[in-house]
């Protein structure tokens, strides 16, 4: 590779995107194998909500039908697979991002629009997947990836309402990235 | 047989050990294959990035293809295996909500941990988000309950309701894969290219 053709390449390198899906695909069907379910990510965030509710106002919570079906007697929310399979995820995540030098504290965006604009929409965005996700029983991993592994319709309904949904909405927020 | 936690082959204490191992490597495939940048993954819906396609739907693929040949193998059997149960419209108003908020922030709650653990702040925000999300969620749960809990179909497949076998169905479903993965590269060249 010469000077010139480096400089019009993205900065990071990474997996080849198959081999990525190789590796993903492996770890879905391994968690199966083991555990008989599969990984998921937004379990972990619904356990720290339900325990963060739970502590601050208790009777609230076991009101609530929906914290109620996550409040564990004697056990602390926290304490279910997903939370401890989040935490991997994290030193996971940090793991590769510091062998590949990857590692830096900054917000990242288009050049286009302001990091405080790019706050303000992340925000956004997160609260409606994690509403999005609740709905359905799980996001982008738990319903989409662990439900298409095992062909459940929900999986497959989910995965397909969250692309088209996402190409329908691009249109209207692509100042923010291209 | 598997699955082996539950059929007593691993003893049940291991599970939260194997759970972290599975989140590392988890954690790891996801920030390699670039998901830790929202500006990579949002390049799949401008086309100037289909690496959140690729990686997907091949992750999808070689666990359905494993599935299904461990269970002719009789390795694990699929029907102790958890299926994600159906409730159609809940699934389709949650997967309106999260394809909205996947272009808007750029992650997902998979991938907006990876890139908060890197040290993107805005992935930190996402998280927020996230949390914000699903305490309104669960306050409103009274008021969306009859959403939530409708159009339950129970634990049924795509192959079961459409009545086809599920070997043909994984069989088309890779073919229609591979095509899809040729038509994006296509669509990539024409695009305009996008530096992040």
């Amino acid at each position: 590779m010469n000077k010139l053709s480096k400089i019009k390449k993205n900065s990071h390198i990474y997996w080849n995107p198959y081999f990525g899906g190789l590796m993903l695909g492996l770890v879905i069907l391994f968690t199966f194998y083991v555990t008989g379910r599969g990984p998921g990510a937004s379990g972990a965030f619904k356990s720290t909500i339900v325990t963060v509710v739970d502590d601050i106002a208790p009777t609230h919570a076991e009101n609530n039908a929906y914290y109620n079906r996550f409040i564990k007697k004697g056990d602390s929310p926290m304490n279910t697979w997903l939370v401890y399979e989040a935490l991997g995820l994290l030193i996971g995540g940090f793991l590769s991002g510091a062998l590949s030098g990857r590692l830096k504290l900054y917000v990242q965006h288009s050049p286009k629009i302001t990091s405080k604009k790019r706050l303000i929409v992340a925000v956004i965005g997160g609260i409606a997947f994690g509403l999005g996700a609740q709905l359905a029983r799980g996001c982008t991993s738990g319903a989409g990836l662990s439900g298409m592994a095992v062909l459940s319709l929900g999986g497959f309904i989910t995965v397909l309402s969250i692309f088209g949904s996402g190409y329908a909405f691009a249109y209207f927020f692509r100042k923010n990235w291209i | 047989m598997g699955p082996l936690i539950p059929n007593g082959v691993i003893p049940p204490e291991w599970n939260f050990v194997i759970a972290i191992l599975i989140g590392i490597v988890f954690g790891f495939s996801l920030e390699a294959s670039g998901f830790s940048s929202s500006r990579k993954i949002a390049g799949v819906f401008y086309g100037y990035d289909f690496a959140v396609l690729k990686v997907f739907f091949t992750a999808a693929l070689v666990a359905m293809i494993g599935v299904y040949y461990m269970d002719y193998l009789e390795l694990v059997n699929v029907e102790e295996l958890f299926v994600l149960p159906t409730y159609t419209w809940s699934a389709i108003v949650g997967g309106i909500f999260m394809g909205f908020g996947f272009v808007v922030a750029g992650f997902c709650p998979g991938t907006t941990l990876c890139a908060a653990a890197i040290g993107k702040i805005d992935a930190m925000a996402t998280m927020v988000g996230i949390f914000i999300g699903i305490f309104m969620f669960s306050e409103l749960y009274d008021f969306i309950e009859p959403l939530f809990d409708s159009s339950y179909l129970g634990r049924i497949t795509i192959t079961d309701s459409l009545n086809i076998s599920p070997y043909w169905f994984i069989f088309l479903f890779a073919i229609l894969a591979v095509i899809t993965f040729y038509v994006v590269d296509v669509i990539r060249k024409r695009v305009k290219k996008v530096f992040y």
